[in-house]
């Protein structure tokens, strides 16, 4: 067996590396829009009216994107019994001793917490953001709703972009863990460590 | 448009204090709903000076024409039919901004200076600077700014910004044929509304009373009702205030999500500072055996 392990085809590297593009540009231009510190950040899209139109538009993109990414990795993420004893012992997690956690399989409990989080406020980003869509929406829904919806909006992107920070720490973090998604490999000592229990099933099939 | 005869006390998306050396009186244009017939006068001087001109709408059976405000309709009568003491009234209101001394507009939009509030306490919308993000709209208690359909910027009434600032009248004031429009300070206003509704009150009109409410921090448009303790007769919330949604949003909201969100990045630093990177351990030799 090679000591190569294959864990993202070029597909699945292609559909994250969109998600994460397109995440880039809503994170920069929802927060040009949410706090006058970082209204600078609208020139990223060729100034604030630019923003206003563009931002809704990469928004859908971004959830398609994500809606493939949901299918690849459905399957993966559910979370069981011992993912709860992985989490209860997150100070372990946080200083490096695995050694005292249960085995992870393809993802551990934090990877699977982010994946229903990202999945939870994407669909609340998508449903608020189209309430408020102006001028092509926004004008059909009662003023209550829309109001509604712009808090929304800026909670669940706040939830996301928190997650997304802590994501790609942990892609630092985790030595050998962004060339899974850059090349689509990791090493077998690496499989062995973080995902203990998805590398004994790759070996015993 | 800047006026520069006249300083900002507040714009929107603005974090720093805007300038404010010079002493400026506040400004208030006063409706007399009981003596107003309905003429529309203001109507035709606020497209006469504003060079605007909406579209001819159509007849829905009753007088309300235009039936809305628009970005090219910033005044409209509403006319109201009601029995409020089982006889019946017509109670016409003119429509428009209530230049709110604490807009919710204002705070909702994202575009620095999109939005202005003068020193006499007039609210402007600069539209050169607005995005079109309908923010306004969701901040505003009285469903007042309307986005165009051309250009997708807002308009609402800037109470004749430009005239006022250089000693004019707006211009529906100067229309007005009954006396139901006028326009001083503040203060001579309130005055003035004093003495209308103690007319009124002899007249039997008992809760007759002065609509300048105090969930905005008043406003700069106030209102001599008949029925003041029925606002909603004339299509009026009975106690506006900025949506608690939108106080929210663009209150605590934002210096916590920004600073919460700053942490995280300082607090992953820290981590990788004091903690460390988690290595899988693997013999140097293993990379290059398995090219």
């Amino acid at each position: 067996m090679s000591r190569r392990i294959e864990r993202y085809s070029a597909n699945e590297r292609v559909n994250h590396w969109f998600t994460a593009i397109t995440f880039v540009i809503l994170a920069a231009s929802g927060l040009a829009l949410f706090h006058p510190s970082m209204y600078w950040l609208t020139n990223l899209l060729g100034g604030g009216t630019w923003t206003r139109i563009l931002h809704p538009f990469v928004g859908v993109a971004m959830f398609v994107s994500f809606v493939f990414m949901v299918r690849s990795f459905w399957a993966h993420n559910k979370l069981s019994r011992s993912d709860y004893r992985w989490l209860a012992r997150w100070r372990d997690v946080l200083n490096n001793r695995e050694s005292e956690l249960p085995d992870a399989g393809r993802y551990n409990a934090g990877q699977k917490l982010l994946f229903w989080v990202m999945l939870v406020t994407m669909l609340l980003l998508l449903v608020s953001g189209i309430v408020i869509w102006q001028p092509y929406f926004a004008p059909a829904f009662p003023i209550t709703l829309v109001r509604l919806a712009v808090l929304t909006h800026a909670c669940s992107a706040f939830v996301l972009i928190l997650g997304i920070i802590v994501h790609i720490y942990a892609a630092f973090w985790v030595r050998g863990s962004i060339r899974a998604m850059t090349r689509g490999y990791v090493s077998q000592a690496w499989a062995k460590k973080h995902h203990a229990a998805w590398y004994r099933e790759l070996s015993d099939s | 448009m800047a006026l520069q005869s006249l300083d900002i006390k507040s714009r929107s998306a603005t974090t720093t204090e805007s300038p404010s050396v010079r002493k400026t009186t506040q400004v208030a244009k006063l409706i007399d709903i009981s003596k107003c017939i309905g003429c529309k006068a203001c109507e035709a001087a606020c497209m006469e000076w504003n060079d605007l001109r909406d579209a001819v709408g159509e007849n829905n059976g009753a007088f309300d024409s235009p039936r809305d405000l628009s970005d090219r309709s910033w005044t409209v009568m509403r006319f109201y039919e009601e029995q409020p003491n089982e006889k019946f009234e017509w109670l016409i209101r003119k429509d428009g901004c209530l230049h709110c001394e604490d807009p919710g507009c204002l705070a909702a939009c994202p575009a620095p200076g999109a939005i202005v509030q003068y020193a006499n306490g007039l609210v402007d919308f600069h539209e050169e600077n607005c995005i079109g993000c309908g923010y306004c709209i969701a901040g505003c208690p009285f469903d007042i700014p309307r986005i165009s359909k051309k250009d997708s910027k807002a308009y609402k009434c800037t109470l004749c910004s430009d005239r006022v600032t250089v000693g004019l009248e707006p211009a529906c004031i100067k229309a007005c044929p009954t006396g139901a429009l006028v326009f001083g300070s503040k203060e001579d206003m309130t005055h003035h509304a004093e003495g209308r509704v103690a007319d009124l009150n002899e007249r039997g009109f008992a809760n007759a009373g002065l609509y300048d409410p105090a969930g905005v921090g008043g406003t700069h448009v106030m209102y001599v009702l008949q029925h003041a303790d029925r606002p909603e007769l004339y299509g009026l919330p009975a106690d506006p205030a900025i949506s608690p949604l939108v106080s929210l949003w663009k209150g605590l909201a934002k210096p916590f999500a920004l600073a919460a969100l700053g942490l995280a990045a300082l607090g992953s630093l820290l981590h990788y500072v004091r903690v460390g990177p988690n290595e899988a351990e693997e013999p140097a030799s293993d990379e290059r055996a398995s090219q």
